[in-house]
């Protein structure tokens, strides 16, 4: 066990340390930072002073270094663009993500297994067709569409909805929440429909196949044969069974919803972090957008790993050999 | 039971909607402008950069000596009055208005103009490229200033329209004495916290998310700019589709930057008025015309563009109208040269261009030796000008038509500047804001021979002696005949030589629900407490 700990976690920081090296060596063709930083009149003497001063002349291997060491230190450095610490932008546009991501996650997870267990219970019902095939909409339809398409409506037409921004927020410490105002559970909605749009159907198409997987196996021929009620064979054996690869799935999901929240956050204008690296990406701010990016694989990792210990958990077959699991 | 609901509906609804006019009847009292663009400012420090999204949050809360109005006059802000020492022309004096107050209580003086101008020249602020020919700024009283330039600068006034003046015991009282240092560790006492003189005072600041200010009761203009306001909600949606929604769906009360192709929509949108004019930027392209052999053509062993004929065979050949109805939607004016009706130096007899004429552009490329064309790359920015890759593109079908081949490349303007800092285009696009409202801006960025400290956007590889000596000689000419001589001198050059196809001056468009009235700034940075002026 505590090999294999150790032997994941070595894997985690290779992986970020790969991250950080493509991510830097892609900085260079995003375009010049001093063009953003200083207004027209600056002269070309003053631009190549401020890019000396910033280090932005060194060669690639000298800027990474110089970003490694520092962010081993905990120093992510000063935004260009808002001359600010880095950490503090990133703190302060985390509670906005994230209540965003899992809330998303959460009402694709609760909705889409609903839906998933009433398509495969009923697999010829005339709704459970319609559902299916909305969620094939759902899967090819853009997110942005979506996000659009739910502003005209509930925004500029119906005027039920915020178009933009989070509302009112209350905050706990370093911690902002929308969902204790009025206005902030308001503007949650079209947000968190529009980013848990793909990931439902997703869910619900997973565990309609699985369950219809599970309802053809012997040992739920055997229990029908047992005379169980329906109701205790499709939801206490049928339906955890389907669970496992389900929750693994919703789990890996959890990450890219964080990480491809920036669509939605463009769309909604919602001060995530997807957001800010979109902005610091048109202006070339390279602290910003290699925290970010730093991050991003900070979660992918971290969920995987969790992902992978819980394997690890679960299957005693791994345990005695100490092999990594496939995934 | 259902039956009296039903009926008692419409009764309700209209009770609703009485209420609802009364509160906007009400609001129109105390009225809050929800305003709105693509770009937040980077900082609320006034001297550390220098760009409009700054210095249009910078106009509510703080103020300079002196102020451009929507129309672009000059007025008295901090100043009441300003001249040249008739004895000394290398020294400004400015007389300050008295009995001001910063937003906390303390009195403004001279020793705050002395700082800011100071801190404004430091090498973190980027406001110094303004004051490069600053050399000294000294307190005479308490409401006198004087400026001590590096000889006679007849336009420093123009350069201080932006220049915000600080406190100088809150500056160094709250870690702001010095502009913020992009190698420091930490936050600068500035960034997020402002005390100005401005007609407005800071609430809060979240930076990209929103920030409000309200009414400065104690403003020493509140009698004389009565704008009405009571608060600004300021919030940047950087994304074009939701900005428009959210102004449609009543959230906001003010657009600016509204993109061109939803202009017309938003006209015939119910409660929402657009208003668009020109502003006083001009787009054009620039040739190379200093390479011995362009990079990007099949031309080899010399350069088409350095012969003027190819030059006037492209002026000839760019459908100016066409480019205004079709690609601008009408939202431009044609111009003849790099310059707007805005600025000192303009002649409406000069602002002329070539009727656009297919067959004379191909007799003018055939006198010079390409009857069948030639290849060029034309560099342009899709995120800096209304519509600037449509533009390019335009151009690339119209030249197609004389038998040049453009190659287009479209890319960020972070990518494209720097490029054409560094002259490393053969053809691109470029637009050119004038903030000073004088010729030599104009001509000591785009024309002069490119040296470290002038010429820096001059990516045609232009340098002509006799004509920088011309440009040079405006910074210090106090006659002004014959400075004004001079530039008309410059021009008639420029006229004969095409070293840039000008397009247009682009229009800008600002939309609101139909309750305000908010012209367009021709700097593009609309300052809210001339509404007021504006509207009686």
């Amino acid at each position: 066990m505590v090999a294999y700990l150790i032997r994941s976690v070595v894997q985690a920081a290779l992986v970020m340390l790969a991250v950080a090296f493509i991510a830097f060596s892609m900085f260079r063709y995003v375009g010049d930072p001093i063009a953003s930083i200083v207004g027209q009149d600056a002269t070309i003497r003053d631009r190549q002073e401020l890019a000396e001063s910033l280090g932005l002349n060194d060669p690639f291997p000298v800027q990474f270094g110089r970003f490694l060491a520092n962010a081993l230190q905990g120093d992510l450095g000063i935004s260009y663009r808002q001359g600010r610490p880095v950490v503090d932008l990133l703190v302060e546009r985390l509670p906005a993500t994230i209540e965003l991501a899992l809330l998303s996650a959460l009402f694709a997870f609760l909705i889409g297994l609903a839906l998933g267990v009433y398509a495969a219970l009923n697999r010829h019902g005339v709704f459970a067709n319609i559902v299916m095939a909305l969620s094939l909409i759902g899967v090819s339809l853009p997110t942005f569409l979506i996000g659009v398409g739910l502003i005209f409506l509930f925004a500029v037409q119906l005027r039920w909805l915020p178009s933009f921004g989070r509302g009112e927020t209350v905050a706990f410490g370093w911690w902002t929440t929308g969902l204790l105002t009025e206005s902030g559970l308001k503007s949650l909605i079209m947000p968190v429909v529009t980013l848990g749009f793909y990931q439902l159907t997703l869910i619900m198409r997973l565990v309609r196949a699985e369950m219809l997987e599970v309802l053809r196996t012997d040992y739920v021929k055997f229990a029908r044969a047992r005379g169980l009620s329906e109701r205790a064979i499709n939801f206490r054996h049928a339906l955890r069974n389907t669970m496992v690869p389900v929750v693994t799935i919703a789990g890996l999901q959890l990450g890219s919803v964080i990480a491809f929240a920036i669509v939605t956050e463009t769309v909604f204008n919602w001060p995530g972090l997807g957001a800010l690296f979109v902005k610091s990406v048109e202006v070339v701010d390279i602290p910003v957008m290699a925290a970010y990016l730093m991050f991003v694989g900070l979660v992918f990792v971290v969920v995987n790993l969790v992902v992978d210990l819980t394997y690890f958990v679960l299957d005693p077959r791994l345990r005695g050999t100490g092999a990594v699991p496939a995934r | 039971m259902k039956q009296m609901d039903k009926t008692r509906l419409p009764a309700l609804f209209a009770a609703t909607l009485l209420a609802t006019t009364a509160l906007v009847t009400w609001s129109a009292e105390a009225k809050t402008l929800r305003w709105a663009r693509s770009q937040d400012a980077t900082t609320l420090d006034p001297h550390s950069g220098n760009t409009g999204p700054n210095h249009v949050l910078g106009h509510n809360i703080y103020e300079p000596l002196v102020i451009r109005g929507f129309d672009g006059k000059l007025v008295g802000a901090l100043a009441t009055s300003w001249r040249v020492l008739p004895d000394n022309p290398s020294v400004w004096e400015f007389k300050l208005r008295p009995n001001v107050k910063f937003h906390n209580g303390n009195a403004f003086t001279a020793d705050d103009v002395v700082f800011s101008i100071k801190r404004a020249l430091m090498p973190a602020a980027d406001m110094k490229s303004l004051l490069v020919s600053v050399e000294d700024v000294t307190k005479v009283d308490d409401l006198t200033v004087q400026f001590k330039t590096k000889g006679p600068n007849p336009l420093l006034v123009n350069n201080l329209t932006n220049l915000f003046i600080m406190d100088k015991e809150w500056s160094e009282a709250n870690n702001a004495a010095t502009p913020q240092n992009l190698k420091e560790k930490t936050e600068n006492g500035a960034t997020r916290n402002a005390n100005g003189t401005g007609p407005f005072t800071l609430v809060s600041r979240e930076p990209d998310v929103r920030t409000v200010v309200k009414k400065n009761d104690a403003y020493w203009g509140n009698a004389e700019y009565n704008h009405g306001i009571t608060e600004i909600v300021y919030r940047p949606i950087p994304e074009a589709a939701t900005r428009v929604a959210a102004l449609l769906s009543g959230e906001i009360d003010y657009l600016q930057d509204v993109p061109v192709q939803d202009i017309a929509r938003l006209q015939t949108a119910q409660g929402i008025k657009v208003e668009a004019g020109p502003e006083n930027r001009p787009i054009f392209l620039g040739f190379n015309i200093g390479l011995p052999e362009l990079r990007s053509s099949d031309v080899k062993g010399k350069n088409p563009l350095a012969d003027v004929r190819v030059r006037q065979a492209i002026n000839t050949a760019i459908n100016r109208d066409a480019i205004q109805r079709v690609t601008m939607r009408g939202q431009s004016e044609p111009v003849g040269m790099v310059w707007s009706r805005f600025i000192n130096g303009y002649d409406k007899a000069m602002d002329t261009w070539p009727k656009y004429d297919v067959a004379a552009a191909k007799k003018l490329l055939a006198d010079a030796g390409y009857p069948n064309g030639f290849s060029i790359t034309l560099h342009t920015t899709n995120d800096r000008y209304v519509n600037d890759e449509g533009i390019a593109q335009s151009v690339v079908a119209m030249l197609g038509q004389i038998g040049v081949k453009v190659t287009l490349v479209a890319h960020s303007l972070r990518v494209h500047f720097p490029g054409i800092q560094r002259g490393e285009y053969d053809f691109y696009l470029l637009g050119w804001g004038i903030p000073t409202f004088d010729s030599h801006y104009i001509f000591n960025d785009l024309y002069r021979t490119k040296t470290p400290s002038a010429g820096t956007w001059n990516g045609t590889g232009l340098s002509n002696a006799e004509l920088d000596a011309k440009i040079d000689s405006l910074n210090s000419e106090v006659d002004t005949a014959k400075r004004n001589a001079t530039i008309v001198d410059i021009w008639k050059w420029i006229k004969e030589n095409d070293v840039y196809a000008p397009i247009h001056v682009q229009f800008i468009a600002g939309a609101m629900r139909s309750e305000w009235t908010i012209p367009t700034d021709v700097e593009n940075t609309p300052k809210m407490k001339f509404l007021g002026a504006s509207r009686s």
